[in-house]
């Protein structure tokens, strides 16, 4: 159900920013790994939510963010296994004192248009 | 083809009606938190053990979102809540700020110190969705097992409060205590943790402590 509200919201801020009497062939969307979106799910009720609109028959691309910690103690910046089994500790020194850097964004990035 | 660029963030509809929410619950002065958590952790029982102990003291309100029953907002009533409104979403996994703002009208904010509002039992789509009020407190429960934060982690990084509840278990689930704390500090760093039972009692007066110095700010 989540995912249509989404949908819709991608679909207003798309129409949004379309010029009159242009035609939206491609949306990208940038998802993080930590804003539990089922991108498969969003496509399906694309279709029925543009249908009608100028933005009906756009391409949905989505580019993946992968969740990266950032290790306070050494520097180094790693990746988040879904899920972390061994916890969140650095791989390099064992550090437990690390922050999430990426892999909440979830927005718009650009769209494609014609005349 | 011509790229326009955007860049804006995909439920930035809903942040906005959240904001107005804010702002009603502001002018009238009532505090307001968004309880969330998976189904059975406890929520329910927290705001009942809540209003029982708070009830004399502050004027509270609930509103109280569920799939279709009006359980919940039976329970509060009957534990003390000035005020109870259901919202039943209809099979939606989730509240958004639309619903509340739509629940708003039907308490009398005036008469309100306090606002408890109970999501939807699910432990994904609550974090996605701000609803307007000051702070969202997340429900753990010890049977739930020690590995949520690490499931979980956009529910945790997203909340400003953190109560354990079910600790009278602890002796009889495998639950590595600081196997959990460890995946919470690092995503929500410093994140106000109140481990309790709402069956004993045992932990609540450091919560409702929390809560009412909150209420203060």
């Amino acid at each position: 159900m989540h995912e249509l509200a989404v949908t819709e919201s991608i679909l207003a801020i798309t129409l949004k920013h379309t010029p009159p009497g242009q035609r939206v062939t491609a949306i990208n969307v940038v998802i993080g790994q930590l804003s539990s979106i089922v991108d498969d799910s969003v496509q399906f009720y694309w279709d029925i939510a543009s249908a009608d609109t100028a933005a009906a028959g756009a391409r949905l691309n989505f580019r993946r963010l992968p969740a990266e910690l950032l290790c306070l103690s050494c520097g180094a910046r790693f990746g988040l296994g879904m899920p972390a089994e061994d916890g969140f500790a650095c791989p390099g020194c064992k550090s437990e004192v690390v922050k999430v850097v990426q892999g909440e964004e979830f927005y718009v990035e650009d769209i494609e248009v014609e005349g | 083809m011509t790229t326009i660029p955007i860049i804006e963030k995909i439920l930035s509809a809903n942040d906005r009606l959240a904001a107005e929410n804010r702002a009603a619950l502001d002018a009238a002065r009532v505090f307001a938190i968004n309880v969330i958590a998976s189904p059975g952790a406890g929520k329910t029982s927290l705001i009942e053990q809540t209003l029982k102990a708070l009830a004399g003291k502050l004027r509270i309100g609930v509103i109280d979102g569920d799939l279709a029953t009006s359980i919940d907002a039976d329970r509060a009533a009957a534990a003390g809540a000035s005020q109870a409104v259901q919202i039943n979403t209809g099979g939606d996994c989730h509240l958004d700020a639309v619903m509340v703002q739509q629940a708003l009208p039907q308490l009398k904010l005036d008469d309100l110190d306090l606002l408890i509002i109970e999501n939807v039992g699910n432990l994904v789509c609550p974090a996605s969705f701000a609803l307007g009020t000051h702070k969202t407190v997340l429900v753990a429960s010890i049977p739930e097992g020690d590995d949520k934060p690490y499931k979980y982690p956009a529910t945790y990084r997203g909340v400003e409060a953190l109560v354990i509840n079910k600790i009278d278990l602890l002796p009889y689930v495998p639950f590595r205590m600081e196997y959990f704390r460890q995946g919470v500090e690092t995503l929500n760093p410093g994140l106000a943790a109140f481990p309790l039972s709402c069956r004993t009692g045992e932990g609540m007066p450091a919560w409702l402590d929390w809560l009412a110095g909150q209420r203060r700010k």
